[in-house]
């Protein structure tokens, strides 16, 4: 049976091939901007390095201070989490790192923009950044608030040059500071944008003075590490005993909110408690998928319907000869999901071919592009959501053809 | 084998309503080939098309094989069509995008046929009606005749106890009309099937067991 069907598809495909190609355009250009925007989102998500030990980590990356008539929201400060934050039991580690900021340096009287972070010597032991050379900037290098750095590879050859052999011990100068180079890292991409630098200081040598400053709102994120993947939820419990019992830091305000969050979670928290960050990225992201993939269904409903009213004597004769209205509905359903996963193919190729181009082009710095098994799912499912869309209303509808009216055609 | 009582077709517009058939009732007993004659638009077709429960009557009673029909559901019509009935039409309707083997398949894709078996009865039929060497043809590469012929294997194929032909000569020449003549007589001498054609052509018609007339509607003979 399946054969025949397939058999008849292909005859259909090839008989018309203008439609053909129409439709198959129309699915494979779909599923092209899809699966690149999927690779993306995948890349984003599930790409653990350099943080491997995401599934027993949280991350604090937003407070938001609440009044009748004022509301303030922000990353955490640095004495948030060394004051609050370090106090919990749960935690073996808290990595305290400073979102980035960026300034500029001059090499060769050429300009170059360095983002630096500020990290405390937790971060190096939660956080798993490859080292090409030289090693992490240790605990006593940041009590004695010495002047080291670690680099990426991207600015090792920016600053200095293609050609540089090791460069630890050598000396960079950002923001009028002279830093000895400690470590050279694998770069990470910016998206990843908590844990993105391209320089990295002991949060010791920053100019401003961070234990004096008692506000909860500040420039920096936590990430703290249970012992076991099981003393998460627990972790997660304390930390939210902790913030109701925040003294308020004045009378404007009478609610704070603050989370330990899942990497995930985490990414996409806006910093707005009425409007978080997940439920807002899910449904922006499924209306763009809806939009994207409405049109081309239903161009491929109108064509299907074209098509298969061409073919009303087969119609007829197969309800003639003991095809059930339920069987041809079967029927064009299973030759429509072969015609949307000939497309699927073809899209796949051209997902190769776009993501190869942009990660040639380098849109994003040291982001990656690649076809996975989650993306080839996510291909898989789309294909069946178009197979089925566009092919069950054409196919009720030409199973209620009257068997003399669609012989008569 | 066929029995029809007092069936009446009407077909209704918004605004005019058309008797088709009025009052026939016939008896058609196993392994008899009647033919039903008259002229355009007498209802000949119609008649025909409600024997094979392609389409249901307004008004009467169709009982086939000792079976009731009214009541069954579009799966159980789908079903019986494809046990006990075979169609051969005036234009063939074979299916242009596949081989002849395929198109005498067709009414074995809707039984518990496995696809050897099916191979093996199409082949079978194919070779009854002389055209076991265009098994691998398409219907556009046939002649008329053997259009016809392909969809008379298509109607024998699953060996149903009723073949109903709609004009089957009417597309071709005498000389080929004769031949596909030939071959439903054989059917209906050698294995008792039940023939029920609507013709045109009287000399076609004097070869059948009966002849039923038909005029605007009405059973004349």
């Amino acid at each position: 049976m399946l054969k025949n069907y397939f058999k008849i598809a292909i005859a259909v495909l090839r008989r018309r091939k203008f439609f053909t190609f129409i439709s198959l355009f129309g699915i494979s250009f779909t599923l092209t901007i899809l699966m690149v925007a999927t690779a993306f989102i995948d890349k984003i998500i599930n790409d653990d390095y350099p943080d491997k030990k995401r599934d027993r980590s949280l991350y604090i990356n937003k407070i938001e201070q609440d009044g009748k008539e004022s509301m303030n929201s922000s990353s955490v400060s640095y004495y948030f989490l060394d004051h609050y934050v370090r106090s919990m039991k749960t935690p073996v580690k808290l990595a305290v790192s400073s979102n980035y900021s960026t300034t500029n340096t001059y090499v060769n009287n050429h300009k170059i923009d360095i983002n630096f972070k500020y990290t405390n010597a937790d971060y190096w032991d939660i956080l798993e950044y490859k080292f090409l050379e030289g090693k992490a900037i240790s605990s006593q290098q940041i009590d004695n608030a010495e002047r080291v750095t670690v680099i990426s590879e991207d600015i090792k050859r920016a600053y200095f040059g293609e050609q540089a052999g090791p460069v630890v011990g050598k000396y960079l100068e950002a923001d009028n500071v002279k830093y000895r180079v400690c470590g050279v890292v694998k770069n990470i991409p910016i998206t990843a944008y908590m844990l993105y630098a391209d320089i990295y200081l002991p949060y010791t040598v920053s100019k401003i003075n961070l234990k004096d400053d008692k506000s909860y709102l500040g420039e920096f994120s936590g990430i703290i590490l249970a012992k076991t993947k099981a003393d998460v939820p627990k972790m997660q419990k304390e930390f939210d005993l902790i913030i109701p019992k925040l003294p308020m830091p004045s009378k404007e305000f009478n609610v704070i909110h603050s989370h330990a969050d899942s990497y995930l979670d985490a990414y996409v928290r806006s910093g707005n408690e009425k409007k978080s960050g997940m439920t807002y990225a899910i449904i922006a992201l499924s209306l763009f998928a809806l939009f994207v993939m409405l049109l081309p269904t239903l161009n491929l409903v109108n064509i299907n319907i074209t098509r298969i009213m061409e073919r009303s004597s087969e119609i007829g004769v197969r309800k003639a000869f003991g095809a059930s209205s339920q069987t041809l509905v079967y029927q064009f359903i299973i030759e429509n999901l072969i015609l949307t996963f000939l497309g699927g193919i073809i899209g796949i190729v051209l997902s190769l071919i776009a993501m190869y181009f942009i990660n040639d082009a380098k849109f994003i710095a040291n982001l990656e592009l690649r076809l996975n098994f989650t993306v080839l799912l996510y291909a898989l499912f789309i294909c069946v959501f178009f197979g089925l869309f566009s092919g069950v209303y054409p196919a009720w509808r030409m199973s209620k053809l009257n068997v003399v009216t669609a012989l008569k055609a | 084998m066929i029995s029809l009582k007092n069936i009446e077709k009407v077909y209704r517009t918004t605004n005019i309503e058309t008797l088709a058939l009025n009052n026939i009732s016939l008896n058609i007993a196993k392994g008899e080939f009647l033919s039903i004659m008259g002229p355009s638009g007498c209802g000949k077709s119609t008649l025909l098309n409600i024997m094979g429960l392609l389409d249901a009557p307004s008004k009467g009673q169709i009982e086939i094989a000792e079976q009731t029909t009214e009541k069954l559901s579009d799966k159980q019509l789908a079903r019986f069509r494809n046990q006990k009935l075979g169609f051969i039409f005036q234009s063939y309707h074979l299916i242009n995008d596949l081989q002849v083997l395929d198109n005498v398949e067709l009414p074995l894709l809707y039984r518990d046929a496995s696809a050897r078996e099916r191979r093996q009865l199409a082949s079978e039929a194919l070779e009854k009606v002389g055209l076991s060497n265009r098994m691998k043809h398409f219907p556009t590469q046939l002649s008329g005749g053997q259009r016809q012929r392909v969809a008379i294997a298509r109607a024998i194929v699953g060996k149903p106890e009723i073949i109903l032909a709609d004009e089957p000569t009417g597309n071709l020449d005498s000389a080929m009309g004769n031949e596909i003549m030939e071959i439903l007589i054989n059917l209906n001498q050698k294995d008792s099937t039940t023939i029920v054609m609507v013709t045109h052509d009287e000399n076609m018609a004097q070869k059948t067991h009966r002849l039923v007339r038909l005029f605007d509607g009405s059973q004349v003979l």
